[in-house]
């Protein structure tokens, strides 16, 4: 494996599956150590990406190489780098937890003295080890999971895929689930999928945000908040005269602040606006000067507001859309 | 060819944990015990001109023509519908090491239970005084033929297993083959108009392919290379056709 060759390289992907195009001229870089995010819609193509990645469909065209060696070619090697978890998680329900990890071991090469060393290890990373002698078949499905990501990690890949690891989860098994990937962060390279942000916006390092096939946008989620919105925007919480005096005050601080959302008034009077504006730097503190300043304004509250990725999502999923719609260059 | 043996072992395994298998053993046990008993009972009527076992492996079709897909019918169809045709191919291991390996554990199972129904002649053996009753020589032909003639019928079934995610399916489609292939071509080879100087070619092949002519020759001790050769080439073509039925499926999914 050369050494200085990203963990994945992907260029000009495509896949269609018997006329119709899952993925479209997909193409992207995983730096080794990173953890990706793999974000978008149901019919997005995030599954279809994947399975080209581990070698498990073969793409239509376009250029796949993990760890340097392209997977077309090199299937069986490349195999043996990466720990996947495909979606649902399927898992034979007839065995015990420690027989089927045992057999996956065997499977991806593990001999066996290392094997049951490792074994207990990975039982350990994944708080399997009360349930290692129960069947699979009646396991819960937080548990069923953790031997998922457990099967994955099991023979120490430099790259782990997991499609969909949280899905049909609670929240405090997210919440596992998602610590379980963390800890991984910096020894393995890891691309996670989801339609769900929160997850995907703590554990990541970069998102990658795919829709019908291509991708609408990537970077860190701090930078896909920047490009997608342009703009940052502030929430407060006053009561006064906000016809007149408000404008004025907000104009003398930053001429491109405008209210943009406005509450109806609670039982004291006071009301809960959204102000945007283009400006990238914190004026928080400008504003709350002015703000308070003004004896026409009574203000209570002020904070900045972060779009969430969630936000960062709709905006580039619809524009992705907006893309599709209409081919002809927009003339905006 | 590495991981062949993990997977003959974990196929062996699970076969043993499936109550499925149990319920076909004591089926074939049960149907098998019930034509050897049938067999004798003929035999303590009227002394008849051929041994028991002869007439015993004539009837070798009922228990294939069940057994086997039971046997098989799961094997690929069932990983297909859960899911874990996908992880066991994404491990480091290839198509071809997972097809023998799912096919040897079923021959294995296959050829266990054959091998049980020896009991009856050991029964035989112990409390009939007759001697003739237990004549050795085709009861060995009869099970080397099963033995034989069970690699091409296994295989079969396995490539049926290969192309539907429904087990039940998979089961039919076995049936159906090994039916056509036991009894179909045997009654082809016996129609009237086989007899036709012009269908010549046609008959001479039948009778080449013809499970019953393999039988008898087996029964009488003879073991013709051609037979033993049609049964091997029949089951490499149907264990290169269940690899490139799962291959293909995937391309072209
Ligand atoms: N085996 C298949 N045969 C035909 N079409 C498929 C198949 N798998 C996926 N697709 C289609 O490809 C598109 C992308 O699917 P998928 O990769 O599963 O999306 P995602 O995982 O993002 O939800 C969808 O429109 C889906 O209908
Ligand atoms: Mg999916």
């Amino acid at each position: 494996m050369p050494d200085d060759s990203p963990a994945i390289e992907v260029r000009d992907l495509v896949k269609t599956y018997a006329g119709v195009t899952a993925v479209n001229k997909v193409g992207f870089t995983v730096a080794r150590g990173e953890i990706l995010g793999f974000l978008g819609p149901n019919g997005a193509g995030k599954s279809t990406t994947m399975r080209i990645l581990t070698g498990y469909l073969p793409a239509t065209s376009g250029m796949v190489n993990v760890c340097g060696l392209s997977v077309a070619t090199h299937g069986d090697e490349v195999k043996k780098f990466i720990g996947y978890m495909p979606e649902n998680n399927p898992l034979p329900d007839d065995m015990r937890v420690s027989e089927y990890l045992h057999y996956r071991g065997r499977l991806k090469g593990l001999a066996r003295a290392k094997l049951s060393i490792r074994l207990d290890e990975v039982l350990e990373l994944c708080d399997l080890k009360r349930v290692r002698h129960r069947i699979i078949g009646k396991l819960s499905k937080g548990f069923r999971q953790r031997v998922g990501i457990a099967e994955a990690i099991l023979a120490e890949p430099p790259i782990i895929i997991m499609d969909e690891p949280t899905i049909g989860l609670d929240p405090h098994q997210i919440l596992i689930v998602r610590d379980l990937i963390a800890g991984l962060r910096g020894r393995m390279t890891v691309i996670i999928s989801s339609h769900i942000l929160p997850e995907i916006e703590m554990t990541c390092d970069r998102v990658l945000i795919i829709n019908q096939g291509r991708v609408v946008a990537q970077g860190t989620p701090a930078d896909l908040r920047r490009e997608v919105f342009g703009h940052s925007s502030y929430a407060l919480e006053i009561s006064g005269d906000l016809e007149a005096a408000l404008p004025e005050v907000l104009a003398k601080v930053e001429p491109t602040l405008a209210i943009s959302e406005t509450g109806v008034p609670d039982a004291t009077g006071f009301r809960k606006l959204t102000l945007a504006t283009s400006r990238e730097d914190d004026l928080g503190e400008a504003l709350l000067r002015a703000l308070s300043a003004d004896p026409r304004l009574r203000l209570r509250a002020l904070t900045r507001v972060h779009p969430t990725l969630e936000d960062v999502f709709l905006a580039a999923t619809k524009r992705g859309w907006e893309a599709i719609d209409a081919p002809k260059p927009t003339s905006k | 060819m590495k991981h062949f043996l993990t997977i003959l072992s974990h196929e062996l395994r699970m076969l043993l944990v499936n109550a499925s298998t149990y319920v076909a053993a004591v089926l074939f046990l049960a149907l098998m015990g019930f034509i050897f008993s049938g067999v004798l009972d003929n035999y303590s009527k009227a002394a008849q001109e051929t041994s028991p076992a002869t007439v015993f492996f004539q009837l070798f079709w009922i228990p294939v023509l069940f057994m086997v897909p039971l046997l098989t019918m799961k094997c690929i169809s069932e990983e297909r519908r859960l899911g874990t045709l996908e992880t066991l191919l994404t491990a480091p291991v290839s198509t071809t090491e997972v097809v023998l390996g799912k096919y040897a554990a079923s021959y294995l199972l296959y050829l266990f239970l054959w091998a049980s129904t020896g009991g009856f002649f050991f029964i035989l053996h112990r409390f009939a005084q007759d001697p003739r009753l237990l004549d050795f020589g085709p009861m060995m032909g009869g099970y080397l033929f099963v033995a034989i003639s069970g690699l091409f019928y296994v295989a079969v079934g396995l490539f049926a297993s290969s192309l539907s995610r429904n087990q039940a399916v998979a089961g039919i489609l076995a049936f159906s083959i090994l039916f056509t292939l036991i009894i179909g071509l045997n009654y082809a080879a016996g129609l009237e108009m086989m007899n036709r100087e012009s269908m010549q070619p046609v008959h001479a092949l039948l009778e080449y392919v013809r499970t019953f002519r393999h039988l008898d020759d087996f029964s009488q001790g003879i073991v013709d290379t051609r037979q033993v050769l049609f049964y091997l080439s029949g089951s490499v073509l149907m264990l290169i056709f269940s690899i490139l039925g799962i291959e293909v499926k995937l391309l072209h999914s």
